[in-house]
């Protein structure tokens, strides 16, 4: 099995609570739940004017990209911070798609193409998009389209924040990793009903589309995955503590039988249970976070730690937020039911926490029989 | 100020000064004691230098590279983690003299006598009274729940001394000398056969004035350190990957594929991860403790490790199949320490139900982290301005 000889850095330095009060700041001038809401409802349920805010106005979107080759020279530890805050908001835009997944996906590329790619995307005037389905899981196996003749054929589901994408990065059946402009003709983007409406999936269709060589897909597919499941715990640790936060606000004051509700037993060791798996979710996400950052020879066991604990947590989270809302929690203007869904689409996100433990079982010689 | 260069140089100026192979055990410990390396955050004088408290690890390092003995801390556990900082932060100047270096020597056990018959998680509800006679107090009643009473030289007891006041206000806090007559120890027998812990009754006790600690009265608020103290003491320790009770089980999972069944599988994985969140949690406390930010997370690791513990042990009776039917031994002993992890999986089952009564059960420790830590309202209460005396009983 594998131990570590130094502890991961589990605390926040000076600088990442700067870039979160920064990133909180703008989300509560603009991602106010109710417009999150109704724009959830219309055909474009990405906000791209806070898009624009957060990758060209802040640099956010380069975080990951070293400096030379047009990035911020950022680590994945501040990138886990500014996910914490757009997991508490719900933020409808494509930056655990964009920022993290295409553009770890392009790092691992090398070819003039890929670097390109790599600077639009850091620069945040491009949106990419893996066309691998999100449910996929960081060693799973993953759908490719055909390529012939230098152009591809096929379709693809389930491919997240699609039809807010300029690039979609497809992995195609000679293994390689293809870049597709979108607005091509032979691309074609159907938005699916999501179950998450704020990051939505779609299908997309190509029919004899053109597209460039970036690379060989296997490992830089591998590499994105691995980095947007551990970082996505981030998201799921912003969304269970806002459920958390809310809730405890929300029962303090709310009175029945002419006691505040928060002061009922049964309902204060239900919260207090909930903030001690709040507070190991904030352990596995830092660890994940830290352990991806200093590329650590534990990330894999990290990142499947971190994720087999996430899920469970952040969607109770959210349930327990319904729940102890009572009718209110149920309707729909009330946000609850925007982390109930984003919290829900998460655990399928980048594997399962089932599939996370499979692949521990591995990793730390606890075999199935 | 004193840095780990410095305290290199102290520890095997001790070592040189006191070969571990040649010294006495309990002459080396008194030396180490001496020499302020024993807690090297305490003061000068009291077994320390007023050092940051995370350089005792270098210390401990080079002892235990040296071979040295320690002073059996699982064996004097209550002395160190509870009594010693009470009386640190309480105690008179003569007290900390008298009491500290023999207990971290471990040379006096100590034991505490709090709870009671009628006072467990409502603790300060206590009965046992103690009365001013001149110079002493006399003290009568009953205690419970007492570990290492058979053991222990001196303890540390919360009496009643005014029952006309609300019970959080008429209690005053003493040390006992368990050697005095009036003191009756008589084990009870506890889940796991043994008698770990003890009933102690108190009758006409004798206890000097000189050995209150704090003021008359006052006996509520020295004993929140006392009882902080046990939180910290009973989850806090650091632990490397698989150091906690998921190591053995691990352990056998490895070693013998024959007893894996799927359900088990499931569940040992479970349960393994949340084992690495919860050292994980522990890892992160200690780092902003080391950093200056203390925050809030301590309050929940005793929770944490008392569900960890009784459902790993729980499994790993399941997974021993044949081997979980049998039982190492019921024999009535009174062993001299407490032991968690040690033993077999059977003990380890029936020890672990106690992880969630001692120390504060986990209920009471639940309403402490929804009223202290989010601020949650506290339950309407009957009994905050009413006399002790006048309470329903």
């Amino acid at each position: 099995m594998s131990t570590t000889s130094t502890e991961p850095d589990l605390l926040y330095s000076e600088e990442e609570e700067a870039l979160r009060a920064a990133v909180r700041d703008l989300l509560t001038d603009h991602c106010d739940p109710a417009d999150v809401i109704t724009r959830m409802e219309t055909d474009a349920p990405h906000d791209l004017s806070l898009w624009k805010s957060l990758a060209e106005g802040m640099g956010l979107a380069g975080l990951l990209v070293p400096e030379e080759q047009g990035g911020q020279g950022a680590s994945h530890r501040e990138v886990a911070v500014v996910l914490e805050e757009l997991g508490r908001a719900v933020a409808p835009v494509p930056y655990l798609t964009s920022a993290v997944v295409a553009t770890e996906a392009l790092l691992a590329g090398t070819g003039a193409a890929a670097g390109e790619l790599l600077a639009a995307l850091a620069s945040g005037r491009t949106v990419g998009a893996l066309a691998v389905a999100l449910n996929v899981a960081p060693g799973a196996a993953y759908k490719v389209v055909a390529h012939e003749g230098g152009l591809l054929h096929g379709e693809l589901t389930g491919i997240a924040d699609a039809t807010a994408a300029d690039v979609l990065l497809v992995p195609a059946d000679d293994g390689g990793l293809y870049a597709v402009n979108t607005d091509a003709d032979a691309v074609t983007i159907t938005p699916q009903v999501s179950l998450d409406l704020t990051r939505p999936v779609a299908t997309v269709t190509f029919d004899g589309a053109s597209a460039r060589l970036l690379g060989d897909a296997e490992p830089a597919v591998r590499r994105a995955l691995r980095a947007g499941a551990g970082l996505l715990a981030s998201e799921q640790l912003g969304l269970a503590e806002w459920s958390l936060t809310e809730t405890v606000r929300y029962l303090k004051d709310r009175k029945q039988f002419n006691r505040p509700v928060g002061g009922f037993q049964a309902v204060k060791h239900r919260l207090a249970q909930l903030w001690l798996e709040v507070v190991g979710l904030r352990a596995a996400a830092r660890s994940a976070a830290d352990a991806l950052a200093t590329d650590s020879a534990d990330t894999d066991v990290a990142v499947a730690v971190a994720q087999s604990y996430a899920a469970p947590v952040a969607v109770r989270a959210a349930e327990e937020a319904l729940q102890l809302h009572g009718g209110i929690g149920m309707t729909w203007e009330h946000p609850t039911h925007l982390c109930l869904k984003r919290a829900k689409a998460d655990s399928i996100a980048y594997g399962t926490s089932g599939g996370h433990r499979a692949a521990l079982a591995e990793l730390v010689d606890l075999r199935a029989p | 100020m004193t840095d780990a260069a410095e305290l290199t140089r102290l520890t095997r100026e001790l070592l040189a000064a006191h070969p571990p192979a040649s010294t006495d055990r309990l002459d080396f410990l008194r030396a180490r004691f001496d020499a302020g390396l024993a807690w090297v955050h305490y003061p000068e004088g009291l077994g320390g230098l007023g050092a940051p408290r995370t350089l005792q690890a270098v210390v401990d390092a080079e002892l235990e590279a040296a071979g040295a003995p320690d002073n059996d801390p699982r064996r004097i556990g209550i002395g160190l983690g509870m009594a010693a900082p009470t009386i640190l932060g309480f105690g008179t100047e003569e007290q900390k003299r008298q009491f500290l270096r023999p207990l971290w020597v471990g040379e006096e056990v100590w034991c505490q006598l709090f709870s009671e018959p009628g006072a467990g998680s409502d603790l300060a509800a206590l009965g046992t009274r103690a009365v001013r006679s001149g110079d002493n107090w006399i003290v009568n009643g009953q205690k419970v729940w007492t570990s290492s009473a058979h053991l222990a030289r001196w303890a540390i007891l919360i009496a009643r001394t005014d029952p006309d006041v609300p019970k959080h206000k008429g209690i005053t806090y003493f040390v006992c000398d368990m050697t005095d007559p009036g003191v009756d120890v008589r084990p009870l027998r506890q889940v796991t056969g043994e008698a770990e812990f003890n009933e102690v009754f108190l009758t006409d006790v004798r206890i000097p004035d000189a050995h209150r600690l704090g003021e008359v009265g006052d006996g509520w608020r020295v004993a929140q350190t006392t009882l902080n103290n046990e939180r910290v003491a009973i989850g806090g320790m650091r632990l490397p990957r698989e150091g906690g009770m998921i190591g053995p089980v691990a352990k056998t999972w490895r070693e013998r594929p024959e007893l894996r069944t799927p359900d088990l599988h499931q569940r040992l994985l479970k349960l393994w991860v949340e084992a690495e969140v919860a050292r994980l949690t522990g890892e992160r406390t200690r780092q902003q403790l080391v950093a200056g930010q203390p925050g809030p997370e301590g309050a929940g690791l005793k929770l944490s490790f008392a569900r960890l513990n009784q459902e790993i042990s729980g499994l790993e009776v399941e997974l021993l199949g044949e081997e979980g039917l049998l039982y190492e031994d019921w024999t009535m002993r009174r062993p001299e320490l407490v032991d968690f992890v040690g033993r077999d999986a059977g003990y380890r089952y029936l020890r672990s139900k106690g992880n969630s009564i001692e120390g504060g059960t986990s209920e009471v420790l639940l309403n402490i982290v929804a009223e202290r830590v989010l601020g949650l309202p506290s339950e309407p209460r009957t009994d905050k301005d009413v006399a002790w005396k006048d309470l329903a009983r």
